[in-house]
């Protein structure tokens, strides 16, 4: 799957995008960013506080508990500040 | 109604998109109308830089107007989100909502800012008089909790 990454997310990664493919027992949004901080400084930098970063599947907002299930692009963003 | 919903790094002329939102309809009794600029935050701030997720946002946006559209009797909706650096004083976003009467125009387009600041994928980063750059802008609690006012 495709991950993609906005904002401070995106600078403490070090990346805006890249192809990843997870352990199967990778289910959730949840899984997935757990999953994710095992891979580095960088991406425990970023979802140090998990709680604050928001998710979506496919252009579509979700919860952390969400299952990934035939997701094609996950992305991770801070709170949002536009308007 | 199909609303317009339009992501530009250009900025936009209120007058045409007020005209082109009301030209040829003689139900519309009122367009409500809001307009959000950069601010220079007392002198701080030389620009804001806008990062948008390119696809998310144009979906995003276009739920929220239909959302509204199912909420208020709308004749038409217009939502333009700027992106990349604005300098103060220059425009970011417009909402535009009319309808027969004034009071689905204004709350529509109460509703449509409320719930774009909070579920738009956009994010500012402060640029400094200074020259250098700043922080990424923190969302406002004040912002959730206005959009959260809408829940039924």
């Amino acid at each position: 799957m495709k991950l993609v990454y906005f904002a401070w997310v995106r600078e403490r990664v070090g990346q805006a995008e890249e192809n990843v493919e997870p352990p199967s027992d990778v289910g959730t949004v949840a899984d997935l960013v757990a999953w994710l901080k095992t891979r580095g400084e960088g991406y425990a930098h970023a979802f140090e506080n998990e709680r604050v970063i928001r998710a979506a599947i496919d252009h579509v907002h979700v919860k952390p508990d969400t299952a990934l299930d035939g997701a094609r692009e996950v992305a991770f963003f801070p709170p949002m500040t536009g308007g | 109604m199909i609303p317009a919903v339009r992501i530009q790094h250009e900025d936009f002329d209120v007058a045409a998109e007020i005209e082109a939102l009301s030209a040829g309809r003689m139900d519309t009794g009122a367009v409500a109308s809001f307009i959000g600029l950069c601010r220079d935050e007392s002198g701080r701030l030389s620009a804001l830089e806008l990062e948008h997720y390119p696809g998310m946002a144009e979906a995003e946006m276009s739920r929220v107007a239909e959302q509204a559209a199912s909420r208020w009797p709308l004749i038409g909706l217009t939502v333009i989100h700027r992106f990349g650096l604005i300098r103060p004083g220059e425009r970011i976003v417009l909402v535009l909502a009319s309808s027969s009467h004034r009071e689905a125009a204004f709350r529509a387009a109460e509703f449509l800012m409320d719930f774009l600041k909070t579920h738009a994928p956009f994010w500012k980063r402060e640029h400094l008089r200074t020259g250098e750059l700043g922080p990424w802008v923190a969302a406002k609690a004040a912002d959730d909790v206005a959009a959260s006012r809408w829940e039924r």
